[in-house]
């Protein structure tokens, strides 16, 4: 190997560890937030990419389908928590929520998917039909379980994980799509030969980190999402709703998810049931930030990412084995010399 | 006694299944199914319903067994039996390396983890030569004991039915054992358990092993029942099937998993069967119905279905303890009731918490068979001196002396070796397990009676003695009524005096009670204080943290009061109410 | 509005955990612009009563506050209301700093003139916090962090401020300042629920008091009257001849 391969299998590193680390960044915030460990964040990545790559080609995607679906699921879900007690203003509230907002998402991407808008609305309607699926899974799915255990809501995520891979086959269908790179550019740095689509994606993610970091860090609603993460009990007692925060933590894991598809479906095609592994990874790297921290996770990503590149290149078929096996030591390491007896929920 | 014989007549049942007139072919063929993803939903019941510990591993334990005998009988030519023993011994070792690395891992780092090693299984089975990739590896012969071959669908179905009774059997007995109360210990109990000599982390990995073997078990039947592997069935996707199965069951009792495999196995059949119909097209409908079923179960009843049938049947099945009499296990050192000699001493103990200190050069002493009470407002440090003395936490600094033993630095589980016993302010039972089986803890280090002679019976003498020994000391604090209740379903001040009697069950020289009296009645506590003078006249030690005045002054030899994590005060109960720093530390000083 | 009004009555409050009642049956009510305090030994059921008050526990019984029925009513609601509770254990935010915490008190107000007035006038009130600003919450002292607990309730803007043990672990010379801030509250307007173990200071801050022992209300009445009655040092140190005298 010659430094050039070097620095290519770098540049390839890095590129796919920025995905990872805005997916390991969703993690991260769903679980202190909520506790939930998001699997089906890797179904957004799929559906985020399938649903650019249909409107590309002038169809409606299966997303709205999906967005629908959950919708009325989620209005359902909580028309029955209020059967007792429910004022008419929340009934209204719920419905536009869940079933008239879906509607005109639906329609208006119903409407303009045909004509074939230029590539910033195709994104941004991607955006707006994939990221909302998030927030009616979440009123579907997670809020009944509030008071569940870490584990149980694990399971759920793995089920819904299922699910969703499922529903992506019928709303997507098996053949796999690539969409159009979002810069055409391309220049070489010394030895190396730099796609725009590869600074796109790193100048995106940057941008979107630094958002994120303004966010949680200027602003009194992204310090009540530290705070819920911090003491639960503390911020409800200041009257942080903890449906507020973990709707807030969804929807910002939907978003970031739906990007991280669109920008990497330009570099390789996406099926229906690509985004599991790509999650997975974002995953290694949350867990070895301890699910809590978005530095340590931000570097694992990068870590994970350029470990993965090289691997496929000394030994292509072990890739996979040689990027989760790094967790299991890593999460050694982590949970090393904290013996305190503790009794699990 | 209709109780007791039906997992008997179900299985005879099941057994005549195929000799019953109309029965479809392929419902033997899924019975074996059925009979092989209930084995593994079986060490599922015990590792992630006993256990606590969640595994989205178990596929990769099957696959461990299959490959096991694929590659010894298509590679090697061993006949299929021989390869038995050779995949459980390789699953269980392989399972007890992996625990031993992963059962360190805390929380939800661990089924973390389980993820990892089974995709890791799952794409090294996919892409080694050694394991012909993903085309697997095919022609492993069928099951064939001394001639007589299972090749026939219907023999296959009997010899797997078999083995499934086999270990349910073993289970049961496993779990109705010394070693499998300190396994069902773990769920909410690990602190009390260790509190009582047994170690926790042993018992962790044995359930971890346990489950895996189970799962080895089934693999080498699948292998045989298909005649040809590959990696497919073993991955990430079927374990979470058969956790499933278990929790769709419910993952808390043996019928749970044999009901949620039936379940699952079937209905899928039938959805493949149907589903396509229905809808038209291809697609992978199974799986998205299973999602949302699987979380409709944990949303709507998050125990699984089997108690909800067991409640429609109106029958509880719980193993009675008899009372019999029986030899009962005694400590070997006994108090000498002569020589009064110290059970305790603390000297200049501190703990530290961050910046705040709990506990301040704390120092004081207990003498054999002497009463003292250790009194002081909230937040004064009393329990967090209980849990530095029994090992629980540990300290920051000075000396902690029992039976003349510096134990600085030792395990709860060691220091309760010289015949240390306590009970909990947050009273700590284990959920589910019944009242005597809770105290029968207590005697964990009285008895020997290891995992194999639990699962085979043969510690039945021992059992006997323990269980003899934890209705007498039921009958001690008054609870010999209560005996088979399931010990959450007693009222919290009764279930202290549990505490009480699991503690006593130790044989203890130094007993640790915090917060004895709360929640029992006028006439409980005096019963109470009767016991404890009578455990004191027996020789005994106590140390008690309580609230109650009336109680502490009546009973008390001796009193040390705490404030702010220091000693404020020693002396006897007259001396300490009107010592003026008690008054003030108490009711505090005009502002 | 007269003094005479209750903010906040309870009727038969009782809370169980599991088959146990650690609060039976217990009737207050808290008069408007008064410190009502709530005594008793360890254990008596005194944290498990404000915190059912403030719905962290359920409980049966009746709750009204400010005239409105608290039955259904979440957490955050009744800060919405105006209750605003300091927990025995504080609950801070402790890996951020006191502005933080103070701020995210004043959640539900921000963007408004009164969270900015009421930050500056806690910022006067607590000098301490003030000097420590951009400290993190959780390297405060023991009185540090009880006064930040007490600000950050303060921010919602509440007409009742419950206290749960105020004094706990502290030394003499801070407890008085902090009853000494109660004291102003009052004044200002707030009506405050106190629990206390210390009971003779609470006594001489508060205008009337409940006595509870074992989940019950065993002597209630004007604090004055309180004050000098044996029963109250009976039930703490358990000298029963006190209490027949």
């Amino acid at each position: 190997m010659d430094l050039s391969i070097a620095l290519i299998l770098l540049q390839d590193g890095i590129v796919n560890a920025a995905i990872y680390a805005l997916l390991a960044l969703a993690l991260v915030l769903v679980f202190t937030v909520t506790r939930v460990i998001y699997v089906p964040i890797g179904e957004f990545v799929s559906f985020g990419a399938l649903t650019l790559a249909a409107l590309e080609a002038g169809r409606v995607p299966g997303t709205v389908w999906l967005l629908l679906i959950f919708g009325i699921a989620a209005a359902a879900v909580e028309l029955w928590s209020l059967r007792q007690g429910g004022s008419g203003r929340r009934i209204v509230g719920c419905l536009l929520r869940n079933v008239v907002g879906p509607a005109i998402i639906a329609a208006t991407v119903a409407l303009l998917a045909p004509a074939k808008p230029g590539q910033l609305v195709q994104v941004l309607l991607a955006l707006a039909v994939t990221a909302p699926l998030s927030l009616v899974l979440y009123d579907t799915v997670y809020r009944p379980l509030a008071n569940a255990t870490v584990l149980a809501l694990l399971i759920v995520s793995v089920a819904l994980h299922f699910a969703l891979v499922g529903l992506g086959l019928i709303f997507f269908g098996a053949e796999g799509s690539r969409t159009a790179a979002l810069s055409g550019a391309s220049f070489t740095i010394g030895p190396v030969f730099v796609t725009g689509q590869s600074v796109a994606i790193l100048a995106l993610t940057a941008g979107l980190i630094v958002a994120l970091y303004l966010f949680f860090d200027r602003t009194l609603v992204g310090k009540a999402l530290r705070a819920t993460a911090v003491n639960r009990l503390g911020a409800r007692l200041v009257g942080i709703s903890p449906l507020f925060s973990a709707r807030l933590a969804f929807g910002l894991a939907g978003l970031i998810g739906a990007l991280g598809g669109i920008l990497v479906s330009p570099l390789t095609t996406i099926y229906y049931d690509t985004g599991f592994l790509i999650g997975l990874k974002g995953f290694v790297a949350a867990i070895i930030g301890g699910l809590v921290s978005y530095p340590i996770a931000a570097g694992a990503a990068i870590l994970v990412g350029v470990l993965e590149s090289y691997a496929s290149f000394f030994a292509s078929e072990l890739k996979e084995v040689i990027v989760f096996m790094l967790i299991v030591p890593i999460l050694l390491v982590r949970s090393y010399g904290t013996t305190v007896l503790e009794d699990e929920e | 006694m209709t109780a007791r014989l039906a997992p008997l007549a179900l299985a005879a049942l099941a057994a005549a299944l195929p000799l019953l007139p109309g029965v479809p072919a392929f419902w033997v063929t899924l019975g074996s199914y059925v009979g092989i993803a209930a084995i593994v939903a079986l060490g599922i019941v015990v590792l992630t319903g006993v256990a606590a510990v969640v595994s989205f591993g178990q596929a990769m334990f099957v696959g461990f067994g299959a490959y096991t005998t694929a590659i010894l009988t298509t590679r090697y030519g061993w006949p299929a039996f021989a390869t038995l023993p050779v995949a459980i011994a390789i699953t269980g070792l392989l399972a007890w390396g992996i625990g031993a690395i992963t059962l360190r891992l805390k929380g939800h780092y661990l089924p973390v983890a389980t993820i990892a090693w089974n995709i890791s299984f799952f794409y090294l089975t996919g892409s080694l030569d050694f394991f012909r990739r993903f085309d697997g590896i095919s022609g492993i012969p069928p099951i064939d004991l001394l001639g007589f071959s299972f090749s026939d669908p219907v023999r296959f179905y009997l010899l797997t039915l078999a083995a499934l009774v086999i270990f349910v059997a073993i289970t049961r007995n496993l779990l109705d054992s010394r070693v499998g109360r300190s396994v069902r210990a773990l769920k909410g109990g690990v602190i009390a358990a260790e509190s009582f000599g047994v170690d926790t982390g042993r018992a962790r990995i044995l359930a971890f092993v346990y489950a895996a073997i189970l799962a080895g078990v089934a693999g080498w039947l699948y292998a045989h029942f298909q005649r040809a592997i590959n990696p497919s069935p073993f991955n990430i996707t079927a374990s979470i099937d058969y956790l499933l199965m278990a929790v769709a069951g419910g993952v808390g009792q043996i019928g749970g998993a044999l009901l949620g495999a039936a379940l699952v196995t079937i209905v899928r059949d039938k959805l493949q069967d149907v589903l396509p119909l229905l809808v038209g097209t291809q697609g992978n409908y199974e799986s998205i119905v299973f999602g949302f079923v699987l979380i409709l179960i944990l949303q709507f009843a998050p125990e699984g279905l089997w108690p909800h049938l067991r409640a429609l049947t109106g029958r509880r099945v719980a193993r009675a303890h008899p009372a019999q009499s029986a030899a009962e296990p005694i400590r070997a050192e006994r108090t000498d009731l002569a020589a009064r000699r110290e059970v305790l001493r603390v000297e200049a103990l501190r703990k530290t918490f961050g910046g705040l200190v709990a506990v301040n050069d704390l120092g004081f002493s207990v003498a054999q068979g002497e009463i003292v009470g250790l009194i002081g407002p909230n937040g004064a440090g009393k329990s967090t001196s209980f849990n530095l003395i029994t090992g629980v936490l540990p300290a920051s600094g000075g000396r902690i002396t029992v039976m003349g033993q510096e134990v600085g630095g030792w395990p709860a589980r060691r220091i309760a070796t010289l015949g240390v016993a306590r009970t909990f302010q947050h009273v700590k039972l284990v959920h589910g397990m019944s009242v005597i089986e809770n105290v029968a803890l207590g005697s964990h280090l009285l008895g020997r009676a290891g995992a194999i002679a639990g699962s085979l019976r043969l510690d039945r003498a021992e059992e006997a003695g323990i269980f003899a020994k934890a209705r007498r000391q039921l009958e001690r604090v008054g609870l010999a009524e209560q005996a088979e209740t399931v010990a959450s379903e007693l009222a919290l001040g009764q279930q202290r005096l549990v505490e009480i009697a699991r503690a006593l069950c130790l044989d203890p020289l130094l007993l640790l009670l915090d917060e004895p009296a709360a929640g029992l009645r006028h006439a409980e506590k005096e019963a109470l204080a009767d016991l404890l003078r009578r455990v004191r006249a027996d020789g005994v030690s106590v140390l008690l943290v309580e609230h109650d005045m009336d109680f502490v002054m009546g009973l008390t030899d001796r009193l040390v009061v705490m404030n702010f994590g220091a000693e404020l005060a020693q002396g006897r109960p007259a001396e300490i109410q009107a010592n003026p720093l008690v008054v003030e530390a108490y009711l505090g000083s005009a502002a | 509005m007269s003094l005479s009004a209750s903010l906040l009555e309870v009727e038969r409050l009782s809370v169980a955990y599991g088959r146990v009642e650690a609060v039976r049956e217990i009737s207050l009510s808290v008069p408007e612009g008064a410190i009502v305090t709530i005594l008793g030994p360890n254990g008596a059921g005194k944290t498990t009563l404000l915190n059912a008050l403030m719905g962290i526990l359920p409980a049966r019984g009746r709750v009204r506050f400010a005239g409105r029925d608290l039955a259904i009513r979440t957490i955050e609601g009744r800060v919405a209301d105006g209750m605003s509770l300091v927990p025995e254990k504080r609950e801070l935010f402790v890996s951020m700093t006191v502005e933080d915490n103070l701020r995210l008190g004043g959640f539900r107000r921000r963007g408004t003139a009164a969270f900015d007035e009421t930050l500056h006038r806690m910022w006067r009130v607590f000098p301490r916090l003030a000097e420590r600003r951009t400290q993190l919450a959780g390297t405060l002292s023991g009185g540090e962090r009880q006064m930040l607990a007490m600000a950050r309730a303060l921010m919602s803007g509440p007409k009742l401020l419950m206290l749960d043990e105020p004094s706990l672990g502290l030394a003499p010379l801070i407890v008085r300042e902090i009853f000494r801030i109660v004291a102003e509250l009052r004044d200002a307007g707030v009506s405050i629920l106190l629990v206390e173990q210390n009971a003779r200071a609470a006594l001489e801050l508060a205008d009337s008091g409940y006595v509870l022992e074992n989940g019950e209300v065993v002597l209630q009445g004007p604090a004055v009257d309180l004050r000098g009655d044996e029963r109250v040092v009976a039930t703490y140190l358990g000298i029963r001849a006190a209490a027949g005298a």
